[in-house]
């Protein structure tokens, strides 16, 4: 549904995407995911027609970005970064405003935006701008999604907002995802990355690796000792010092512990840590999450 | 233990609308306090005030041993804050920010210079001195307006949304300096919406819709939530 081929970007002398490739098929929920700064919107403004790339290829459904981006505006719904209705319009008024746009009415395609906007209905007469956060976030996606379009491109929807409404507004993402919609989302987020078909980890306008979540993690080749101790900051200090240690970042609750060329053991660094008198201690060896990988390729 | 802040019964009312509700709470010294809740859930409104930047309905509140009502000016002087949204002058260069911060803090030429060298030594940041803030990748600008946000030394740091967008790895090196300033006994007060970050914190507070409904350690509330990180517990509450 997605061809991105070589693509490439800069700004003056800042290289924003550099040769990036990428497949996103039909009906796929598709993620991004890398902090600021590393090409995410770049990339969605190229492929939402909005921005010419330097070099390189990108179809949306065998559109062209460059030469068909007529076509395309008709078959895809965005969502950007920042809030971009009008923020003097009413709810009903933006919403009606976008449907005429693109030659539909809000009666046709409510099926779509059903889930969605009957919980913001209630205040349909109320301006944009007065919203709460939350609020805008569902009128912003039934605009995005008022002329049923093939695909739905998504720029970091859930940053800054709190776990609960995240939770919630991917659940609206599968949902819509069964509707036949192929869906490109962003995020900084790496625990948002196991809700997606697939992810491509970005860093500093390159891709990392690019693969389902659950293989991303399971062909990862590292050993990740996972420690936890009374005192944190101790603990920290005390496994960087230990000589073995590659990588020593806290992950929660635990510490997560590298060791140079993996050769350390969880014997070792639990004699090690009993020595310097840390209490209740526990080390084990568990499997890497998604930001363990990210971390990892990030600093290569 | 000794306490930095004691809340007691604090109500706001914007209107008709009530955005802390009766909030009872003690912080201690030296401790990382996470205050987390849902967008709206009043967070903001109760940091403004702990920071003498707004005042209650009603409620008892000492910070930093002073009086919320009386002695705004003093508390002022004795806490730091940083956010995300709001933090360095992205048309000054580094060293131009530490000065007008310290200035505004009136601390001596001298002791600014003295701190600046080590800080910028500490930060990796000495040939960035002369270069504007606007012109920094995010990772460093944070860390920079944490440490300028307790260059004067204050007893307690609020901390709001300290951490947005940035790389894991740079996130967790933020985090290295909340631990030390917690370690050399300031007293951390964060908000976030990483809910690994909560478990980094001492105790953790919950919010929602205007009352604060949790307020233990991490594991104290797994274990009454059951629940197996933060995050459960966090929706258990507010959803």
């Amino acid at each position: 549904m997605i061809t991105i081929k070589n693509i490439s970007k800069s700004y003056d002398k800042t290289e924003a995407i550099k040769n990036i490739s990428l497949e996103i098929n039909r009906g796929e929920l598709f993620g991004l995911i890398g902090p600021d700064g590393a090409g995410k919107t770049t990339l969605m403004r190229i492929l939402m027609t909005l921005l010419l790339p330097d070099s390189g290829k990108a179809k949306m459904d065998e559109f062209d970005v460059v030469k068909d981006f007529k076509e395309i505006r008709h078959i895809v719904g965005y969502m950007p970064g920042r809030f971009s209705l009008y923020q003097d319009l009413s709810v009903e008024e933006n919403l009606n405003f976008f449907a005429t746009v693109f030659g539909t009415t809000v009666e046709e395609n409510y099926d779509l935006i059903r889930d969605i906007y009957y919980q913001i209905e209630p205040f349909k007469k109320r301006r944009a701008g007065k919203l709460s956060g939350g609020m805008k976030q569902k009128l912003a996606l039934s605009c995005a999604l008022i002329h049923k379009p093939k695909i739905l491109v998504l720029d970091e929807p859930t940053t800054g907002v709190d776990a609960v409404s995240r939770k919630e507004f991917w659940e609206m993402l599968k949902k819509l995802q069964k509707k036949d919609i192929t869906i490109l989302v962003s995020t900084p987020y790496m625990d948002e990355a196991i809700l997606c078909d697939q992810v491509a980890l970005m860093q500093n306008g390159r891709i990392l690796d690019v693969d389902s979540p659950s293989r991303i993690t399971e062909k990862f080749p590292r050993k990740i000792i996972q420690a936890r101790s009374e005192n944190m900051f101790q603990l920290i200090n005390d496994l960087r010092n230990f000589e073995k240690a590659e990588a020593v970042y806290a992950f929660g609750q635990f510490v997560h512990f590298t060791g140079i060329e993996d050769d350390v053991e969880t014997t070792e660094l639990d004699n090690y840590l009993e020595k310097l008198n840390h209490k209740n201690i526990l080390v084990e060896e568990i499997n890497p999450g998604i930001e363990d990988v990210f971390m990892n390729l990030m600093e290569k | 233990m000794e306490k930095i802040i004691t809340v007691k019964n604090l109500v706001k009312k914007f209107g008709s609308f009530t955005a802390n509700d009766n909030l009872t709470f003690d912080v201690f010294k030296g401790e990382i306090f996470g205050f987390l809740g849902a967008n709206g859930a009043g967070k903001t409104t109760t940091i403004r005030i702990l920071c003498g930047l707004s005042s209650p309905t009603s409620g008892e509140l000492k910070v930093a041993g002073f009086d919320i009502y009386k002695e705004t000016e003093k508390i002022k002087q004795n806490i730091g804050y940083m956010s995300q949204k709001f933090s360095l002058y992205e048309d000054l260069t580094v060293s131009e920010n530490i000065q007008l911060y310290a200035g505004i803090y009136g601390i001596s030429v001298k002791k600014r210079k003295e701190k600046e060298a080590e800080l910028l030594k500490k930060l990796d940041l000495e040939n960035a001195k002369n270069k504007l803030i606007g012109g920094l990748p995010l990772g460093w600008k944070q860390k920079l307006a944490f440490s300028i946000a307790i260059f004067h030394e204050p007893k307690i740091v609020f901390l709001d949304e300290p951490t947005g967008g940035v790389d894991p790895v740079t996130r967790r090196k933020f985090w290295d300096l909340i631990y030390e300033a917690a370690n050399n006994g300031i007293t951390v007060f964060v908000t976030t919406h990483y809910m690994d970050e909560a478990e980094y914190c001492d105790r953790v507070s919950i919010m929602d819709a205007g009352k604060i409904e949790a307020l233990d350690t991490p594991a104290k509330l797994k274990e009454i939530y059951n629940a197996k990180n933060i995050d459960e517990v966090f929706l258990k509450i507010a959803r």
